[in-house]
């Protein structure tokens, strides 16, 4: 049995409760999510409306003018597999606009514009709807900074926050969702052809094993390697996992009172809930 | 005081709303009302239930008093019956300790401070709170004239053996154990929780080794993304579980019935309490180990 392997009914239980206790008791109606064609906001968008129901989960697919079609496509398949209506929201006008005073090539520039501007969708539509938005970055992602700070990382709550890209495999194998959604290669789609495996240079199965052994396990680097796992990519997913930190806190703040917000101004977010 | 021979208890499961006394007040003097007046002679909360768990810098907002409002309503709401209530309590020296609160008879019977406060991990404890010093076991008076010798540990408490040692010393015939245990530990496929795999090993391996009751009242709901799963049991001094399966992850009140024939019958079959060497205990624990 592998060390990544997790029992999908008793996390599916545990995920979606957690959804609909952090939603129901905050007073919101439900959830927005954004639906991208991939496999991890097809498995939030499933555990939403496994915990809150179809009406109150609320999936938007928010393609650019350049965004893969067969994206667009998949979101619809998972949308009709889930029974639920999807919104689509072109975002091209509003990148273009911004592009055209502020033009570029640089597709990682474009990219993260992009993924932003899709985060500003999405907190929108929550506040017409007094719904959260669900965060749809999965472990493996956010130990290896792979995403968009204040874009794809933005979210209220985000239930795959503790998986591994191969434990969401797991659970959306569980959950029943469409073959073509777990087969296909994982992609940010911030660019055409744009493959996370390529740009990372590893694949998830191996970096998983990885972290799974540097993270959870607080193996030391020697250790994970002479557990056969190649040095040079040890080395990598480590320095990754330090070189993002940033992005997984919330912004610095100067210390100048006795009291600083985070620093010794400690309180839980469920306060008074 | 006469030993009782059967005693109704009542574990609530729950999910407190976190750092927000009132409502949780309220909610809990309503439960102890109508669970006494069920019938019920022992009534028990779990850990922190007033105010719940990760409170951080909320710990002295909430905090109460002994001599507090808040301690007059619950004594009145427990009225003829008896509860163990989860609070953090300010001292007069103005320490807040992780406390579980034993009331009957229209008093405060007994306060178990938690000895030791988890500070690892998600557990931040020892930064907030102040801690206890002693486990003891005291005799629980009864409505019906007689009593049941309990001690009280809270959570963390119970992972370090000589707390159930020294309350079965004491001549506890139940340990109570409230928590709030977030669950964790999914690696592996395992059919249930790492956590909880282990708290229903511990909760079994404790009650058979020192031939007592034990019951284990833990809370649900989340905070902060942790998961509490519930799972609150009572077992017998056989190890074997009283009241039905553990319970689920949801709010609700396990009931069981406690008789001392069991427990008369398991310490005359394995009389492992008359047989235990405190001699050999105290002469070991004389000798310094030095650092390990």
């Amino acid at each position: 049995m592998s060390e990544l392997e997790i029992n999908p009914a008793l996390c599916t239980r545990i995920l979606a409760a957690f959804i609909a206790d952090e939603v129901l008791k905050v007073g919101a109606h439900g959830v927005v999510v954004g639906v991208s064609g991939g496999i991890d906001s097809a498995l939030s968008f499933a555990l939403a409306v496994k915990a809150l129901g179809r009406s109150a989960s609320l999936g938007v697919a928010m393609p650019y003018r350049q965004s893969s079609p067969e994206s667009l496509a998949d979101a619809q398949l998972l949308a009709a597999h889930l029974e639920v209506e999807l919104m689509v929201v072109d975002i091209s006008p509003q990148v273009d606009a911004y592009f055209a005073t502020q033009p570029t090539d640089d597709r990682n520039r474009r990219g993260n514009k992009m993924a932003r501007e899709r985060m500003s969708v999405l907190y929108d539509l929550s506040q017409e709807r007094t719904a959260l938005v669900l965060g749809t970055s999965n472990k493996s992602e956010l130990l290896l900074g792979y995403g968009t700070l204040y874009g794809d990382m933005a979210s209220a709550l985000n239930p795959l926050g503790d998986l591994y890209k191969t434990q969401v495999y797991q659970l959306a194998e569980y959950l029943g969702l469409p073959s073509s959604l777990i087969r296909k290669a994982p992609s940010a789609d911030l660019f055409e052809g744009q493959m996370d495996e390529q740009d990372l240079g590893f694949s998830y199965a191996q970096a998983d094993r990885v972290l799974f052994h540097l993270v959870d396990q607080r193996c030391p680097e020697e250790e994970v390697v002479a557990m056969g796992f190649p040095a040079e990519l040890v080395r990598t997913v480590r320095d990754r996992v330090r070189r993002n930190q940033f992005k997984r806190r919330p912004p610095l703040i100067a210390k100048l009172s006795s009291r600083t917000i985070d620093l010794d101004f400690r309180y839980p977010r469920d306060w008074g809930h | 005081m006469t030993q009782q021979h059967r005693l109704r208890m009542a574990l609530v499961q729950h999910a407190p709303r976190l750092g927000d006394l009132g409502p949780n007040l309220d909610w809990t003097c309503e439960v102890l009302a109508q669970e006494v007046a069920r019938g019920e002679d022992l009534v028990v909360f779990p850990e922190l239930s007033l105010c719940g768990y990760f409170l951080k810098d909320l710990v002295p907002e909430i905090a109460i008093r002994l001599e507090g409002p808040e301690m007059g309503r619950l004594i009145k709401a427990v009225g003829r019956g008896s509860a163990v209530v989860g609070a953090v309590l300010e001292s007069p020296a103005h320490r807040f300790y992780n406390a579980a609160i034993l009331i009957a008879e229209g008093r405060i019977v007994h306060v178990h401070r938690k000895v030791y406060l988890p500070t690892y991990g998600m557990f931040d404890e020892q930064r907030y709170l102040a801690a206890g010093s002693r486990f003891e076991a005291v005799d629980l008076p009864l409505a019906g004239g007689g009593s049941w010798r309990l001690g009280i540990l809270i959570c963390e408490d119970l992972w370090h053996p000589s707390s159930a040692y020294l309350l079965s010393r004491g001549g506890a015939d139940l340990i109570i154990c409230t928590s709030a245990s977030p669950g964790r530990g999914v690696a592996g496929g395992q059919a249930e929780l790492g956590t909880a795999a282990l708290w229903g090993a511990m909760t079994k391996t404790y009650a058979a080794l020192f031939t007592t009751f034990l019951a284990y009242c833990n809370r649900v709901g989340f905070e902060d993304g942790h998961y509490f799963w519930g799972g609150s049991r009572v077992l017998g001094p056989d190890g074997g579980l009283l009241g039905g399966e553990p319970a689920g992850d949801q709010p609700t009140i396990l009931r069981a019935e406690l008789d001392r024939g069991l427990l008369r019958r398991m310490r005359i079959a394995y009389p492992l309490l008359r047989d235990e060497r405190e001699d050999v205990l105290w002469q070991q624990l004389k000798v310094d180990p030095g650092d390990v």
